[in-house]
């Protein structure tokens, strides 16, 4: 296994990581703003394009896929994955100081576990290198 | 909501889990043969590299799968608690893409990615607590 980060590269990361926790908290916000919207009527959703933070939180969910796939162009998923699960811990710490949601000592601790995965993955390699890819290296 | 059994709770998480690793396998595979894609944006453009993706099948397939997941998820949502179903199969994903990529993707799933795999696992069980 090799390593291709750069530091380019980490910025499209951390881009994965806030566009994706970012985008789910604006649509939270926005689909909140809305209220509930029933089954029966699956047509009101709509409605919620005309939501400025919906609209916002679709713009940066595409953002996040666009660099997700350009992440898992130059490295493994079971790098990307990982390394861009710090958007949960994002998503918690906007709920608290933004939303103000109560965090218990259980998501504290979650939020703890995942900080340490990604300290663990951050310091492995990023990609593994097939042989028939060593062997043109080599010629 | 109406009670569910044991099993028809966890056929509609394996369900999501099948169809999430099988979108995210599929994703990641078809863009390791797509090739790095900084470079093709370099030779050919934003919509050089539009094309590339989007003219790959199993890129496509990938999509189906991931469009599955979502809507498996929507009908779990509709019959279970969200504090059961979101957990549970975004942390079990976690662990199903980690031996998906070692056998499909050919992967080198190592001890440390075994580890981060489970620890993120944990960490996501833990946050919906």
């Amino acid at each position: 296994m090799i390593s291709t980060m750069t530091f380019r590269r980490w910025l499209v990361l951390v881009a994965v990581t806030l566009t994706a926790s970012v985008g789910d908290t604006f649509l939270a916000v926005g689909m909140h703003e809305i209220g509930p919207i029933s089954l029966h009527h699956p047509l009101s959703l709509i409605a919620a394009l005309k939501v400025p933070w919906v609209v916002a939180g679709i713009l940066l969910l595409i953002g996040f896929f666009a660099s997700y796939l350009t992440a898992l162009s130059w490295a493994d998923l079971t790098f990307v994955l990982p390394a861009t699960s710090l958007g949960y811990v994002v998503v918690a710490l906007l709920a608290k100081f933004w939303l103000h949601e109560y965090i218990s000592p259980w998501r504290w601790s979650g939020i703890a576990f995942i900080a340490l995965a990604v300290s663990f993955i951050a310091r492995g390699p990023s990609l593994t290198q097939h042989e028939p890819q060593l062997e043109t290296t080599a010629s | 909501m109406h009670p569910v059994s044991q099993l028809a709770t966890w056929s509609m998480i394996l369900a999501i889990v099948l169809a999430a690793t099988a979108g995210d396998v599929l994703t990641a595979g078809a863009m390791r043969r797509i090739g790095d894609l900084d470079e093709i944006r370099a030779r050919s453009g934003f919509l050089g590299a539009v094309k590339a993706v989007t003219g790959n099948t199993m890129f496509l397939t990938g999509v189906l799968f991931m469009a599955i997941s979502f809507f498996s998820l929507l009908f779990a949502l509709s019959r279970l608690d969200v504090s059961l179903v979101a957990p549970a199969s975004a942390s079990l994903t976690f662990v199903s893409n980690a031996l998906a990529a070692k056998f499909f993707l050919r992967e080198n799933v190592d001890r440390r990615r075994w580890l981060v795999a489970i620890l993120v696992c944990c960490g996501v069980a833990l946050l919906a607590r």
